[in-house]
């Protein structure tokens, strides 16, 4: 936090843009947050469209919420903090793949109440953790609500790794993938292992929202996972466009939020979600205006091509 | 053990948190259990993030964090009740609200850490208190003030029990047979905001969500019968309150919130494995053709 303080006496947002940005990136720890939050980005809008498409962003949101008892439990032990959030999404990915489906016979509202508790539970499971570590009382907002201020490079390194990892499998897997999620009896019919898929999409789902909860915090996971694969979906339905404008919408995302972020006393948290947000109602809005722009035009045009073909009917006879 | 009871309550501190834990624990199991007949745990989670940012807002703009809290909470609770409650939108759309609700809580955070009241430890200690509950710290007029709203809470349900349960369970039935269903949902969701804002103050916003769900989670599964499984859901909530408070206390380190939230997700996993296995047992005993149960007939909804 001293770092913060000093940092709002020595810079402050001149005139020049240019000047601005190259003051920022003098800062190596800025360098290292851009570094992460550009990875978080580009992984966080592929895997979240898919997620997105997949309807399961309540499992993408526990999964970085669990991220949050992971990470405590990490700095208790004196292990990196790192290595905490990718145990405990990937572990939780792990246990949500082992429950089956609602069993017969009962309404989805069980499930709804398990997914709750298991939230509510790890919440309360990183609150002890922290303490037993004893006074940790800014880390934990840190840790809840983002913070970009201790990025170092060996986690830059660790993030990149992982990305790859994921954009690897997820480039491996994306067409049977789209298939399941699109028609899951089908694919199942066709001998797509769609169990199997849905199993190794959690995992990688969940080291996904570990990577995001670093930089947006463990409950702000919906800015970067969710918004800018959202906002891209209300403009497009095709998967390459998507994607890239998804990767273009997340990269906007952070490094607007660490540019702000870096030159007011607010947390990036605040940033982060409300550019995400800002974003998706923009996104919406837009296809709202083009639904209804477009329908005089086509209702015009419609008429038009009904009076020429009456016109054609009447000279044929 | 009735020696190491009464040693507890030989605290004053102990003494008003049990009391308010309590009356919560009464009015949550109740809520809890129409929330997860309803269907609308989202609402329980959605208003575990209002709950966060109201009461942050209060203390950012130096009114007392209460009128934030339950002014959130309410309005909230209202807005669902105009919406429907259903989570007929995408969980898309909803999330993304959250998120932002949630975002504007950290703003209102470190507003409330920079500005001169809430400067150094407080303002922290104030952040964490909201999120993870502040039971052990409640002062004699707060803890009044948290058992009557809860005890209101409580008296409301239980006088609504049983046509809330025909509308929950059946709504357009129970419209047909005259019963007032959107008054009720109006009189349900407003239960629901006091409800969430008493709880923040026992076991926090976050954790709100698992004190709703997890009783009532835990009562379904061993019994079908809504107003028996409304008891024992309140049963379970209390009990969980007692014990995790009685851990806290016995081992300090432990914060309350994880006593109360660890004891109600051990009964809701007990319940399930319990449930499982007696239905095994009873497939393997009473049905040896293996005839399987309609799943049409065996829903309760």
């Amino acid at each position: 936090m001293p770092a913060a303080l000093s940092l709002a006496t020595l810079a402050g947002p001149g005139p020049n843009p240019i000047d601005d940005l190259r003051q920022m990136l003098a800062l190596h720890f800025m360098v290292n947050a851009f570094r992460a939050g550009t990875i978080v980005a580009v992984l966080a809008a592929v895997v979240g469209w898919t997620m997105v498409l997949r309807r399961q962003s309540f499992v993408g949101h526990t999964l970085a919420v669990v991220s949050f008892p992971g990470a405590a439990a990490a700095i208790w032990l004196g292990v990196s903090a790192t290595a905490g959030y990718f145990a405990g999404s990937i572990a939780a990915a792990l246990i949500i793949a082992l429950v089956p489906r609602s069993p017969a016979g009962r309404p989805g509202s069980q499930e709804s109440a398990v997914i709750g508790t298991v939230q509510a539970f790890a919440l309360a499971c990183g609150a002890l953790f922290i303490s037993l570590y004893g006074g940790f009382l800014d880390g934990i907002t840190g840790l809840l609500f983002g913070s970009f201020l201790g990025v170092s490079d060996d986690q830059v390194v660790v993030l990149g790794v992982v990305a790859l990892v994921v954009l690897a499998a997820m480039g491996a897997l994306g067409r049977p993938l789209r298939f399941a999620t699109v028609d899951g009896d089908v694919a199942a019919a066709r001998g797509v292992p769609v169990r199997l898929l849905s199993v190794a999409f959690l995992v990688l789902l969940g080291c996904t929202a570990a990577e995001v909860s670093q930089i947006t915090g463990a409950l702000l996971v919906f800015a970067l996972l969710v918004m800018p694969a959202a906002a891209a979906q209300q403009l497009t339905a095709r998967p390459i466009l998507g994607l890239g404008l998804a990767m273009g919408f997340g990269l906007f995302v952070v490094w607007a939020a660490l540019s702000f972020a870096f030159y007011s006393p607010w947390p990036v948290g605040f940033f982060v979600t409300t550019f995400g947000f800002a974003l998706y109602l923009g996104a919406a809005g837009f296809r709202w205006a083009a639904a209804r722009w477009p329908r005089g035009i086509r209702e015009a045009d419609n008429r038009i091509r009904a009076r020429s073909d009456e016109l054609g009917a009447a000279v044929g006879a | 053990m009735t020696t190491g009871t009464f040693f507890v309550l030989a605290h004053p501190f102990l003494r008003s948190a049990f009391g308010v834990g309590t009356a919560v624990a009464l009015a949550a199991g109740l809520i809890g259990s129409f929330i997860v007949l309803r269907g609308q745990v989202f609402a329980g989670d959605a208003l575990s993030h209002v709950a966060f940012t109201g009461a942050l807002a209060a203390l950012a703009f130096g009114v007392d964090l209460r009128l934030g809290l339950y002014g959130g909470c309410i309005a909230f609770a209202l807005l669902l009740a105009v919406l429907g409650g259903r989570s007929g939108a995408d969980d898309t759309v909803i999330g993304s609200v959250f998120a932002w609700v949630l975002g504007l809580g950290a703003l209102f955070l470190s507003v409330f850490t920079a500005s001169s009241s809430g400067i150094g430890e407080a303002g922290g200690t104030a952040g964490v208190n909201v999120l993870f509950g502040s039971i052990l710290g409640l002062s004699g007029s707060q803890a009044w003030g948290d058992v009557l709203v809860s005890l209101a809470v409580v008296v409301a349900v239980v006088a609504m029990a049983r046509p809330l349960l025909f509308a929950s369970l059946d709504p357009a039935v129970a419209a047909s047979r005259g019963v007032p269903v959107r008054l009720l949902s109006l009189g349900f969701f407003v239960a629901l905001g006091l409800t969430a804002g008493v709880a923040t103050q026992a076991v926090g916003a976050l954790l709100l969500l698992g004190l709703l769900a997890a009783p009532a989670g835990a009562a379904q599964r061993l019994t079908a019968r809504p107003l028996r499984a409304l008891w024992l859901s309140s049963a379970i909530a209390v009990g969980s309150m007692w014990a995790g408070l009685t851990l806290a206390y016995l081992f300090p380190v432990m914060p309350p919130s994880f006593g109360i939230l660890g004891v109600a997700t051990g009964t809701y996993l007990a319940a399930i494995a319990w449930t499982r296995s007696v239905r095994r047992h009873r497939q393997r005993t009473s049905h040896p053709m293996g005839i399987p149960v309609p799943v049409e007939m065996s829903r309760a909804h």
